[in-house]
């Protein structure tokens, strides 16, 4: 397919963005990526994603598809010959639907405030109901994974994908709370399956660098507090 | 229905997450139990069926717990062929998935956002409707309008607490008219909770709702 045909508005730090490109990357598919500022979005991008204003928008054929979810879905659809994203059985899906909208809805929100939260008891507070989160996501991959080493079972599928995109910012966060959140001893199986996922050569390249994102996080963070200070 | 074949749904009566799923067996025709929660006093099976949420709705297939409605739809209308709910071509599919996901972010049934809020929200899935065609789905009921006309019933008994017109015919002529022909269809409509109890429920979540907001200020 020629590449005019399907362009990604994206930008760099975005573990959303990187869902879409490690899915374009599984599917072989050749894409047109266009940076967008966060606070200078491009005509395209209000145009195509007019209710919402954000990244990543896919445009295939000049049809816009928003939503990270919707959008490795509908990849999952259209490329039908490259390998699937999502399990075949209805059960399966189920399974890692419910386990993405957990991920998106309740335990990357604790991820984000964590990365803004001062003070150790405040964050011993959020650190551990993330951990929670972890033990039942520990559970959901020797579930999922019947043994062998992804969501997916042996390849890379749409819960690896939709969890591992948010691999970057958890590593970051990490270092700038000073803790450990995923570690061999509670969640082995997730310890394992993190290495093996970012080293997938679908992945490798797209999740950012954790020092970059720490860099990142550092200018919001400046710039939030800039913000706010009293004039 | 092949026999065997054991679809329950554990529900609250004044979930509109909870009629979502049976709308969505109803328009299959699949049989199921319906076993109302008492809230107040989660049963052990859900607590033992959706131990991460421990909320309803979950539907029970084969002994097979399947949670979050939205999910739910997809799982139904994958299990069960007939009468699709989402449109084949996954363009559509992709712009029915988006307008069930708005739905869910912005007219959560617990929102404490400004009903004003809620009201541009309509206006906004108004735009995902076209002239013309009476559902999200088109000619027939579909996936958005499943999960979206319960707003005609619950958006209007909010809109009558607080004074405010949620679904109004001048501004969004065109989802009104939808959610009505939703919800005037009568396999749909023998699902839903009575009106008058419906809006007593209402005003006394609201009320806990505003006590509790007081008190943590």
């Amino acid at each position: 397919m020629a590449k005019s045909d399907v362009k990604l508005l994206g930008a760099w730090p975005s573990p959303f963005v990187n869902r879409v490109q490690i899915a374009l990357n599984l599917k072989s598919v050749d894409y047109e990526f266009q940076e967008e500022k966060f606070d200078n979005k491009s005509e395209l991008l209000l145009k195509s994603n007019p209710v919402h204003k954000k990244v990543p928008v896919l445009i295939h054929n000049d049809k816009p598809i928003c939503e990270s979810l919707i959008i490795v879905q509908y990849l999952d659809e259209v490329w039908t010959s490259g390998p699937s994203i999502l399990p075949s059985d209805p059960y399966d899906r189920a399974t890692a639907r419910f386990w993405a909208a957990y991920v998106d809805d309740k335990w990357f929100p604790l991820l984000k405030e964590l990365r803004t939260t001062e003070g150790e008891e405040a964050k011993a507070e959020i650190s551990k109901k993330l951990k929670e989160g972890l033990v039942l996501l520990e559970e959901a991959f020797i579930k999922c994974s019947k043994g062998k080493g992804f969501f997916g079972g042996e390849r890379i599928g749409y819960l690896d994908i939709v969890f591992g995109s948010f691999l970057g910012w958890l590593k970051a966060v990490e270092k700038i709370a000073g803790l450990k959140l995923v570690g061999e001893l509670v969640t082995p199986g997730l310890a394992a399956w993190a290495e093996r996922f970012c080293s997938h050569e679908a992945v490798k390249g797209v999740i950012p660098e954790t020092d970059r994102l720490v860099e990142l996080a550092k200018i919001i963070q400046a710039r939030l507090k800039a913000q706010s200070a009293p004039k | 229905m092949a026999t065997g074949e054991e679809v329950k749904v554990l529900g609250y009566w004044s979930s509109p997450y909870a009629l979502r799923v049976k709308w969505a067996l109803k328009l299959k025709a699949v049989e199921f139990d319906y076993m109302e929660e008492d809230l107040t006093n989660k049963s052990a099976l859900l607590l033992q069926l959706n131990p991460v949420h421990k909320k309803i709705p979950v539907l029970l297939h084969n002994g097979k717990p399947v949670a979050e409605s939205l999910v739910i739809m997809e799982y139904v209308d994958e299990t069960w062929k007939q009468n699709p709910l989402l449109p084949q071509h996954p363009h559509q599919r992709a712009i029915a998935r988006f307008w069930a996901k708005f739905v869910d972010e912005k007219e959560g049934e617990e929102q404490e956002k400004a009903a004003k809020e809620a009201r541009e929200h309509l206006k906004t899935l108004e735009s995902g409707l076209e002239e013309g065609k009476p559902f999200f789905g088109g000619e027939s009921i579909g996936f958005v309008d499943i999960a979206a006309a319960w707003i005609g019933v619950w958006g209007e008994i909010t809109g009558e607490i607080v004074g405010i017109k949620l679904v109004d015919e001048e501004a969004m002529p065109l989802l009104t008219a939808c959610f009505q022909a939703v919800l005037q269809t009568p396999l749909l409509k023998e699902c839903l909770p009575p009106r008058a109890e419906l809006l007593e429920h209402s005003k006394r979540f609201r009320q806990k709702l505003m006590a509790a907001a007081a008190a943590s200020t």
